[in-house]
């Protein structure tokens, strides 16, 4: 009964979605303010059915149903609890149906969240929410429905989950990244409004810049995840492999990050309008890539979920529809919303330009990456596969990063409209020296060895930490005290500089763990040793142990440091009882300033194994430098900017009267 | 170029990629038909399921017609597909149903029918991948129609269930009839 | 008027510096990035030039893989297409999903004695589908085996 109640909900909510889509659309055209009131109650409804038959499904998982043949295919009796609900979205079906609760959560954040947008705006906002639902729900229902049944023989035990997915980062890293690529649906929905009617003026982008913002912070916490798990749980210690599906989920990122800073200049400036509408549309489309690239097979990757070519054809469709019919749009409307205001040379504007320029340069790259394959083999006929591996996207990527991060410190210390080279010069030629020394004298110091590209790495980061770090100091000085001068600092501010601080972080972190890392890969007999800098690995040898769907070859690796007991690691290799596959579980222990990673390879007869040893200095402050990058897109979001108009209509004399209470 | 038509190189540009995308599909391997559709059945003999010392032969696999189905229990769509083949088998009287075991482990592979049931009237075993490799097979699941003449006359791959078997097996089983 | 055309003029100047510096780099990077795909029987048949980075792609041969009895963490194994074999040397740890009878694709180049020196090992597949591009390369052989049938 509960999977076609499931069922029931989902054919429910895109029947409530197909009137979304319709009557506030209409509405808004004919004048007509019921009809636009409507898309409020609908994409409530809208959630509640999805939710509805996301629980069905979680359900079903929960009670061993195996009679739905998707929970037969992913699920098994023997797996744990937690593992059986983050089932519901390990494979192609399920993950649908939380893509689509996503984007029916958002669109019901947007209509109560909205208040203070004119009821036509919204109107539209959401009807094309609703109809990219719409759209998406057609093809759940009709190609990939979860709650399809075997009812004839329902087999007595699942297949059991993937066992790569069985690992607590995988199961948060989807709902993270959906949350991220669907997020962007809203700024998407916000610039075919704005296509459609016309205006697009600095209300319009700051209406849009919170969801922008909140969409870009989930994606980059997705993506954090998403590295994380490969660091962790694909055993060999890399944490980016430029794979076709971690590519399309930074592509998006991308672009969206040249969204946040062209919306920026749109909000502040009336400029870039048009150009802000096209990274508005590309972000989603490139989400919408993404899902289709990793749905249909067409590039061969890791993870890529199995091939179903009706459903790419499906994807591709809508992928035409969507995508195509807002370029479509663009192309005939983009005139309507050009800017007017003009600016001069070196203003912040002309930066954000670049910014602008390289990231979208760089996104083209691994587009054109990610695609080369297949665009070699429509040439050269099907039997030349070629593939495109990291050096590409290294040799490009890299040299683009480092320009950028050069232009992110000018352009903090640039002034909208117009900035005169003097006032730029007085503030960064000594940051410049500063950093380009301590960038030089560091590494040198702490290893004695002389490595350009890591002195670069590290003069950029201090190039972008100090420039933040000068820059508030600067804004603090001419207030009574510092304390005074850091309240009266906005959010959005504090938000923009955090993530800059991420950036640096995160360049470090890349930088250094690339250049500085030891992997040793080294067969080790029990008892035998391996000292990697202050740091001895003693293999003890390995057991057998028991878990609760798979067992474990687990092996003990006692670690000394400076000739002293340390710890003791365990990495293990699994071998899972229903599917049998093997999985390798790396043993890492974090550190701020460095990682020790162990993983187990293979038996090498007498007890001797290869054992796979990194040491990996702050790898951590990746991780790190992400998870600031979206806190600092949330802080922004909080900016009282944002929620001016009911601030003032509610609270404006008390929020003073809390503010000199305060002091 | 005037400033009307510029707006336009983006939805172009699209377009092209869509076109990238769409070979894609087409290219997809499970739509690559095999070599040996129409091209006679590889001669085999291969060893019984169920009785070891006993060998199963294409020369068997005459007078009628043939469903081979490339099977194993470390496929989870075989799992999938395998209550309905038990059931077209019960209901498709005059088909001969014949379970190719693909590189699996015997004693799994004998349990699983014993405990789920036999839709075939032949098994062997196919423990090196030979006869796979004969039959171009893939993976698994894979299912070939083979007709009275031993000749291949369409193979499938991936799961059959009621809606495959009534819309691309029996279409073709009653143009072979 | 005089600094929007400045501006206009650096944004092109900056356009065109860019667009140079990223063709140049696209070259390099395709130069270095890019792994030509071979398969076993290609090969034997002389196409790859000894210390060319490629991929070859095939199944593991079944009871080829050494792992004990050799130096340090060396491993051997034989891939094939059922049509030529070309034997493997790779130093390092194995992926999860490899293993014999299964499809595999390395990276890396074959030496003076034609044997495939890899630099890193992908075993991508699962239970259902084997690479694509293990799979074009058995394909190939299969047609290969048929067309010398017919002409014999």
């Amino acid at each position: 009964m509960i999977p076609e109640l499931g069922h029931f909900a989902l054919i429910l909510a895109l029947c409530l979605a197909s009137l979304q889509a319709v009557f506030p659309m209409v509405g808004a055209h004919s004048g007509n303010t019921l009809w636009m009131q409507l898309c409020r109650p609908l994409s409530a409804g809208v959630w509640v059915f999805m939710l509805l038959a996301f629980g069905c499904l979680a359900y079903s998982f929960l009670h061993d149903d195996f009679s739905v043949a998707y929970v037969a295919r992913n699920s098994n009796t023997l797996l744990p609890v937690y593992y059986k609900f983050a089932a519901v979205w390990g494979a192609h079906e399920g993950s649908l149906l939380l893509w689509v609760l996503i984007l029916a959560t958002w669109g019901y954040a947007v209509s109560i969240l909205s208040r203070d947008l004119p009821l036509d705006i919204l109107a539209r906002v959401m009807s094309v929410m609703a109809l990219i639902t719409v759209g998406f729900l057609i093809f759940m229902l009709g190609t990939s429905n979860p709650f399809e049944r075997m009812l004839l023989n329902t087999p007595a035990e699942g297949a059991d989950l993937n066992p790569l997915l069985q690992d607590f980062g995988l199961t948060v890293h989807p709902p993270m990244l959906y949350m991220g690529y669907v997020g962007f649906s809203v700024a998407f929905s916000f610039a075919i409004a704005a296509l459609l009617t016309g205006r697009l003026d600095a209300a319009w982008a700051r209406w849009t810049r919170p969801w922008t913002n909140a969409a870009w912070a989930f994606l980059t916490v997705g993506i954090a995840l998403g590295s994380w798990w490969a660091y962790y749980e694909l055993g060999w210690g890399g944490w980016w492999f430029w794979d076709p599906v971690e590519n399309v989920s930074f592509m998006p990122w991308l672009v969206g990050t040249a969204l946040i800073h062209s919306l920026a200049v749109t909000e502040k400036r009336g400029v870039f309008k048009s150009w802000t509408v096209l990274l508005a549309i590309a972000a989603f489309s490139l989400s919408l890539l993404g899902a289709f690239i990793v749905r249909s097979g067409v590039i061969t990757s890791v993870h890529a979920f199995a091939v179903d070519p009706e459903r790419g054809m499906v994807l591709l469709t809508l992928l035409l529809l969507i995508i195509g019919g807002s370029l479509f749009l663009y192309a005939l409307r983009a005139p309507v919303v050009k800017g007017t205001a003009t600016y001069g040379g070196y203003s912040r504007e002309l930066f954000l330009l670049f910014n602008n320029i390289i990231l979208v340069v760089s996104t083209a790259t691994i587009l054109l990456g990610t695609l080369f394959p297949l665009i070699h083999e429509a040439i050269y006929g099907e039997a030349n596969k070629v593939s495109v591996g990291p050096p590409y996207f290294n040799t490009l990527f890299v040299p683009l990063m480092a320009v950028m991060a050069f232009f992110l410190g000018v352009s903090t210390f640039s002034r909208w409209k117009r900035t005169s080279l003097q006032h730029l010069w007085q503030n960064l030629g000594k940051l410049l020296t500063a950093s380009v020394v301590l960038g030089i004298v560091i590494p040198l110091l702490v290893t004695a060895h002389f490595n350009p590209s890591a002195m670069l790495a590290m003069a950029l980061a201090l190039w972008i930490a100090l420039g933040v770090v000068a820059d508030i100091w600067q804004k603090t000085a001419n207030k009574a005290s510092r304390v005074d001068g850091l309240r009266s600092l906005s959010l959005s501010y504090y938000g923009m500089q955090l993530a800059h601080l991420g950036v640096a972080v995160l360049i470090l972190g890349v930088c250094l763990t690339s250049h500085y890392s030891i992997e040793e890969d080294r067969r080790l007999a029990p008892n035998e040793s391996l000292t990697i800098g202050d740091y001895e690995f003693v293999f003890k040898g390995v057991e057998e142990r028991r878990g609760p769907n798979y067992i474990a070859d687990s092996a003990t690796i006692d670690v000394l440091k400076d000739g002293e007991f340390y710890l003791t690691m365990h990495p293990e290799k699994r071998r899972y009882l229903a599917r049998g596959d093997v999985q390798t579980e790396a043993d890492i222990q974090v550190g701020f300033f460095r990682d020790l990673f162990t993983a187990l390879g293979d038996p090498r007869g007498e007890g001797a194994w290869v054992v796979r040893i990194h040491v990996k200095p702050f790898v951590f402050w990746i991780w790190l430098g992400a998870f600031l990058m979206a806190a600092g897109g949330i802080t922004a979001i909080l900016d009282r900017r944002y929620r001016t108009k009911r601030v003032r209509d509610e609270a404006a004399v008390p929020a003073v009267g809390l503010k000199t209470a305060l002091e | 170029m005037s400033n009307r038509s510029k707006l336009f190189i983006p939805a172009a540009f699209f377009l092209v990629m869509l076109g990238l995308l769409f070979y894609g599909l087409g290219r997809d391997p499970s739509h690559v038909p095999s070599a040996l559709v129409n091209r006679p059945l590889p001669e085999f003999s291969k060893p019984a399921l169920f009785d070891e010392n006993q060998n199963i032969s294409s020369d068997q696999l005459r007078d009628g017609i043939f469903i081979v189905n490339v099977w194993a229990t470390w496929c989870p769509p075989c799992h999938v597909e395998h209550p309905y083949l038990l059931e077209i088998s019960k209901r498709e009287k005059d088909v001969n149903f014949v379970g190719v075991n693909y590189k699996d482990d015997v004693k799994a592979a004998r349990e699983f029918l014993e405990q789920r049931g036999n839709p075939f009237k032949f098994n062997l075993v196919d423990l090196d991948g030979r006869l796979g490799i004969d039959l171009g097979v893939a993976g698994a699941p894979e299912t070939f129609i083979v007709d009275a003449t031993g000749t291949i006359r369409y193979r499938h791959v991936g799961v059959i269930d009621n809606k495959v078997w009534a819309e691309t097996f029996e279409p073709i089983l009653a143009q072979i009839r | 008027m005089h600094s929007a055309r400045k501006q206009k003029l650096y944004i092109v100047l900056s356009i065109v510096l860019g667009a140079a510096v990223a063709v140049g780099l696209l070259v390099v990077a395709f130069n270095e990035g890019l792994n030509v795909f071979f398969t076993p029987t290609e090969i034997t048949e002389g196409k790859v030039q000894p210390n060319q980075n490629i991929r070859i792609g095939g199944m593991v041969k079944e009871g080829s893989l050494v792992r004990e009895g050799l130096e340090g963490t060396r491993i051997e194994f034989v891939t094939t297409d059922y049509n030529a074999d070309i034997p493997v040397v790779y130093e390092g740890v194995l992926p999860d999903l490899f293993r014999e009878g299964q499809g595999v694709v390395a990276e890396g180049f074959v030496d003076e004695n034609g044997v495939f020196q890899a630099r890193q090992i992908m075993a991508k597949h699962d239970e259902n589908y084997m690479s694509a591009e293990v799979k074009a390369a058995l394909e190939a052989a299969e047609k290969r085996k048929a067309a010398g049938g017919i002409s014999q």
